[in-house]
């Protein structure tokens, strides 16, 4: 055998990094057996020694070459080897994470925000504790008149010059509000908690209300309907939803009327834009002329209309939500499942659901 | 508001179906609650004729009949008792559902006897609780007669909410003009011819007031030799289908009119009054026993109407017993006043009786109507009781108002949207019983004496809108306000909705809880103050305005614990009470965080929330909120509820206070009986200032690519001197150089002692550091720090 061959073999053969490295010193290094022999070519005559050192050289590249590569092989089967063994069980559970939510009603508004917000309508508010001018009397509730006894206005205590304050009923209030501190055209919607002392399976003593108001010195009741035509249909998200207009009486608007959507009941689901049923999502008018001057703007120049429903009932009847008083009872499993995520923040272009 | 619909079409002469009328009432905003319609309900059911009812072979309370219908003869098994050969009932065939039941009703075999059909009961057919029998048919109805024709059923029933402007509509008659101003039929002319009387009433009328507006008109009229029995099957009927139960044909008469027309009447036994009959104000503390068995006491700003002796009845509102007819009664005095609406409504509402004569009182009766009213109850009187009539007594007058206004021409279409021809308008105007004069400037219009809730043009505008519909005003788009929109949003309302989901991100479940609260926990909390109590709670759980968000959600904490959840954390955005002023209201975000951070889990990787969760917590709500985060103090010390020696202030200077954080005291956990500790944070988003109007452009990034470096330094302090003393000092040593300082371990020593070991960056800004210019710094630092905190170096 060959020297060649027999390196060549013992390289091989080299089980661990170690053992190549001991074959590389024997063979290559200062005393191994190819550099011993590189000596011996100081000795030779000229012709002999090209030959014998071309040959050497032509060697010793091989027999690196030859290590090289088997040292890559075992070092692949160590890595191999570890990595085998460093096997884990994925199906375990990732590293827990709590997992908010943000309630249905906050949602909601969002959403509502973002279509009104959109029409160029901002977002105005008001006090929830108010004064019986701003939550009655400005809107054409006079002391005396039987709309008051129908909105089971809970009350504080009289103060000494006989006044007292209520929690405002309803979300109108805002309307006087802005009108007394912005000048026409107006646009807002006033999203808002209310409150009302009534208590059983479908009402609860505090809700949430949105309230729209535009008022300029065109706006009649054809723009009253189309908004919230195209409210419904955003919100709701539907391409067509019937409607039904019913005359009706509100003392801060005139004319006034109800508006009812059709939806189907079933399988226990409300589903809005299908169905012949009717459901009453709202209230709307004219603002009265009453309305408008004490706000502060002049009837005869200005007109606009009003709407009012319920952030709570919109809410539940997209999301299926059954039960009112659940909203505000902060169960946990409830919020959890009726919740929405934490980035899943409602947009025009990427759909408010 | 309820009526039948015959009833109706006494007054509107019509070819419309229920269906059409439906519509049209709805239409014009009389909102159709209920139709009772048994017609379709009851179409299997007809009338059949039992030829022999005999005793079942096999059981003794059973019967087997023959029975003959208009499609046959069939053999039915009856256990009812009153079943009995030569009787006319109620048949269901196979295959009929039974309302009663619930169920369709199937051929069936009893006792060995097939049975073809069922005779019916009235509770079969949900028309009555009756069971004990089945129905024994009165009158003679032809075999297959449907069984509502034949039960007199046929009529239905609409049940109209109406609203409190119109009182017109709390009429029958009333509801028919809407209706045939929408096109419904024709209204019927009113039948009220006056009657002459016969003779002086004996009793005599006078308004015995100062100011006659409680009531100002008062017409009366006495009958002699009337016969006071149950009223007639049609009128009973009618009263029943509306849900009021007869009493006596006077009774009835004055209950009918009540609803035909909107006019409340009453009815006196003469015999039993003394002497004549007044209006007047009642006397405080005066007595009436009503006809509802109950006695008032009265005040003096109530309006009575007595005799000579007392008061014989609440005006307006209820009748008085004492003088009540009975079937007794043979002469009678017939009232018909007009009372004040917010008189009649504030004495209702005080004396607690809501009856139908209050209900159209304090909505405003027709005052025009007083004396019509009077008169077709005389007619009915005289026809269905006999006797005569005397001549009308009358004291005092219509309190009629009479105004115009002018509908422009052109405000349906500039206020409504609605494109109608002022022709039309005037019909619809007409129709409705408006006075209609056209002018040049369009139409000038006199509200009838029935509505007075019309008080300016645009409720002309109303009137012509609801009537022609409102489904027809076309749909028309609003100009965009912006081509694209531009942002609507204050900074408080993007605080709102970044610190909200920022903690939804940060693991809480945002809740929406109750604004109102115990008086324990607001007083807890704070509050409990006289001007934040509710005067009218509906519970005693929802008394006091909250002085915080925490309490609800430590509470909701609670209530969740006892559920099985162990780790929690609930946070809320929403608006706290200081005072009852608007400024006195601000918008906080709190949370509560209770138990592990996460769930136990197999990786050992939680651990048990503590305040410097809720300090993170705070931190990032200010942060999402835009503070300036780095700029604020934290202090110790918060709110008496919070745990003295762990708790924290994070505040922009001593006035300014943004937040608190920290755990919850426990005698206020043990006050709520919530199981702590639990952690807690409170943010005032009112209180972050409003970040100077900045553009949007960043400044240039000053980026080193020199390598920074870092040392370790771990000091020996006095237990009360706090880290950020530290930090600052150490920070302050280098202002060029030092980058960043934290600290990165903590433990206690023996003898009031500490050790805090910080890290601190230093940023080379030129060249790389040389060890001793690295040193020279070290030196610097620690001398700081000792200067600032006698703390030494750790040897």
């Amino acid at each position: 055998m060959s020297l060649e061959q027999e390196i060549l073999q013992q390289v091989a053969s080299a089980s661990d990094e170690a053992a190549l490295e001991a074959l590389r010193v024997a063979t290559l290094g200062k005393k191994g057996s190819i550099s011993e022999q590189m000596k011996s070519l100081g000795a030779m005559g000229p012709e002999e020694r090209k030959t014998a050192g071309a040959a050497l050289n032509v060697l010793k590249d091989k027999v690196t070459e030859a290590i090289a590569a088997r040292k890559a092989v075992l070092q692949e089967a160590q890595l191999e080897l570890r990595l085998a063994s460093e096997k884990i069980d994925v199906t375990l559970p990732a590293r827990a994470e709590p997992r908010g939510t943000v309630h249905p009603v906050s949602q909601v508004w969002e959403e509502v925000v973002q279509i009104f917000g959109d029409l160029g309508f901002a977002v105005a508010e008001g006090p929830h504790i108010e004064d019986d001018f701003h939550n009655f009397t400005a809107l054409n509730i006079p002391p005396e008149h039987p709309a008051r006894q129908e909105h089971d206005t809970f009350y504080f205590s009289e103060k000494p010059d006989g006044s007292r304050m209520v929690l405002r009923t309803h979300t109108s209030p805002v309307q006087i509000r802005t009108m007394l501190t912005q000048k026409p055209p107006i646009r807002i919607i006033a999203p808002g908690r209310t409150f009302r002392n009534d208590s059983d399976m479908t009402h609860t003593p505090m809700f949430n209300q949105i309230e729209g108001l535009v008022i300029d010195e065109t706006t009649h009741m054809g723009h009253l309907k189309w908004i919230l035509a195209e409210f419904c249909k955003s919100f709701f998200e539907v391409d067509d939803v019937k409607m039904r207009f019913r005359a009706s009486h509100f003392p801060f608007t005139e004319p006034s009327m109800e508006v009812d959507i059709n939806c189907s009941w079933e399988g226990g689901q409300v589903k809005i834009g299908q169905g012949s049923s009717w459901l009453e999502i709202l209230g709307s008018g004219m603002v009265h002329p009453n309305v408008i001057k004490a706000g502060g703007l002049d009837p005869d120049k200005y007109q606009g209309y009003a709407f009012g429903m319920g952030l709570d009932r919109i809410a539940m009847l997209k999301y299926g939500i059954p039960d009112l008083r659940a909203f505000f009872e902060a169960d946990l499993r409830w919020l959890r499942h009726y919740g929405f995520k934490a980035l899943n923040v409602p947009t025009l272009p990427g759909g408010l659901s | 508001m309820k009526f039948t619909l015959s009833w109706l079409k006494d007054y509107l002469d019509t070819s419309a179906t229920l269906e059409q009328i439906v519509d049209g009432l709805v239409g014009v905003g009389l909102e159709v609650e209920q139709v009772e319609d048994k017609t379709k309900l009851l179409a299997p059911f007809k009338v059949a004729y039992v030829i022999e009812a005999v005793k079942h072979p096999n059981a003794d309370k059973l019967r087997l009949c023959k029975v003959e219908t208009d499609t046959g003869i069939y053999q039915v098994v009856c256990g009812a008792p009153n079943a009995r050969s030569g009787m006319k009932g109620i048949m269901a065939l196979p295959g009929a559902f039974i309302p009663g039941t619930g169920i369709a009703l199937e051929k069936g075999v009893i006792r060995g006897q097939e049975s073809q059909g069922m005779l019916c009961s009235e509770r079969e057919l949900l028309i009555s609780q009756e069971h004990d029998g089945i129905i024994d048919l009165a009158g003679d109805w032809p075999i297959g007669t449907s069984a509502v024709k034949a039960l007199r059923l046929d009529d239905p029933m609409i049940y109209v909410k109406v609203t409190a402007n119109r009182p017109d509509a709390l009429g029958i008659y009333g509801i028919a003009r809407d209706l045939a101003a929408k096109g419904l039929g024709k209204l019927k002319p009113l039948n009220a011819k006056p009657v002459a009387g016969t003779f002086d009433s004996p009793i005599k009328v006078s308004l015995d007031f100062e100011d006659t507006k409680p009531c100002p008109l008062f017409v009366g009229r006495y009958f002699k030799g009337v016969k006071n029995r149950p009223s007639p099957e049609w009128l009973q009927r009618r009263l029943k289908a509306i849900g009021l139960r007869p009493i006596s044909t006077l009774v009835d008469i004055t209950n009918y009119i009540t609803f035909a027309y909107g006019r409340p009447l009453h009815v006196f036994d003469a015999d039993k009054v003394k002497g004549n009959i007044r209006a007047r104000m009642a006397r405080d503390g005066e007595e009436v026993a009503a006809l509802d068995g109950k006695t008032y006491k009265l005040t003096a700003e109530m309006t009575v109407i007595a005799d000579d002796k007392s008061a014989e009845g609440v005006a307006g509102i209820i009748g008085g017993e004492h003088s009540g007819c009975a079937e007794t009664t043979t002469n009678v005095f017939l009232e018909a006043a007009y009372f004040d609406p917010l008189r009649t409504a504030a004495t209702g509402r005080k004396l607690g009786i809501i009856s139908d004569a209050r209900y159209r009182f304090e909505r405003g009766v027709d005052p025009a109507f007083t004396q019509t009213g009077a008169e077709i109850a005389t007619q009915m009187i005289l026809e269905l009781c006999g006797g005569a009539a005397s001549h009308l007594v009358i004291a005092g007058k219509a309190p009629l108002k009479p105004r115009t206004y002018t509908l422009r021409a052109t405000r349906v279409k500039t206020l409504a949207g609605l494109d109608l021809p002022l022709a039309e308008q005037r019909r619809i105007l007409l129709d409705l019983g408006f006075g209609v004069k056209e002018t040049p400037a369009g139409l000038e219009c006199a509200p009838p004496s029935w509505r007075p809730d019309v008080h300016d043009e645009t409720d002309l505008v109303e009137e012509v809108c609801r009537i022609h519909g409102l489904d027809n005003i076309p749909f028309v788009a609003m100009e965009r306000s912006h081509p694209i929109a531009t942002p609507v949003l204050s900074p408080l309302q993007k605080r709102m909705l970044a610190s909200r989901r920022s903690l939804a991100a940060r693991g809480f479940n945002e809740a929406v809880t109750w604004s109102f609260i115990p008086e324990s926990h607001a007083k807890l909390f704070g509050g409990g103050q006289a001007e934040l109590k509710l005067a009218n709670a509906i519970s005693s759980e929802l008394t006091d305005m909250r002085p915080s968000l925490l309490p609800n959600l430590i509470a909701a904490a609670g209530r969740n614990m006892k559920r099985g959840f162990a780790d929690l954390s609930i946070c809320e955005v929403g608006h706290v009470y200081a005072g009852d002023r608007p400024q006195d209201e601000t918008l906080r975000a709190a949370g509560v965080r209770r138990g592990n951070v996460v769930t136990r889990n197999w990786l050992g990787s939680t651990r048990v929330v503590d305040a410097f969760d809720a300090k993170a917590d705070a931190l990032a709500v200010l942060e999402a909120a835009g503070a300036a985060t780095a700029s604020l103090q934290v202090v110790a010390g918060a709110p008496a509820w919070y745990h003295p020696g762990r708790s924290g202030t994070i505040q922009m200077g001593p006035q300014n206070k943004l937040a608190h954080f920290g755990e919850i005291h426990p005698r206020v956990l043990a006050a709520m009986d919530v199981k702590g500790p639990l952690v807690a944070f409170e943010v005032v988003l009112n209180a972050i200032p409003v970040p100077k109007a900045k553009n949007a452009t960043r400044a240039a990034l000053n980026a080193s690519d020199l390598l920074p470096v870092s040392r370790d330094f771990a000091f020996v302090i006095d237990d009360g001197v706090e880290a950020d003393k530290l930090i600052k000092a150490a920070k302050g040593a280098d202002k060029g150089l030092i980058s960043d300082a934290v600290v990165f371990d903590v433990f206690k020593l023996e003898g009031a002692k500490k050790s805090y070991a910080i890290e601190v960056t230093l940023q080379p800004r030129d060249k790389t550091l040389t060890d001793e210019e690295i040193e020279a710094v070290s030196q610097k630092i620690i001398a700081a720090v000792q200067k600032a905190t006698g703390a030494v170096l750790r040897s």
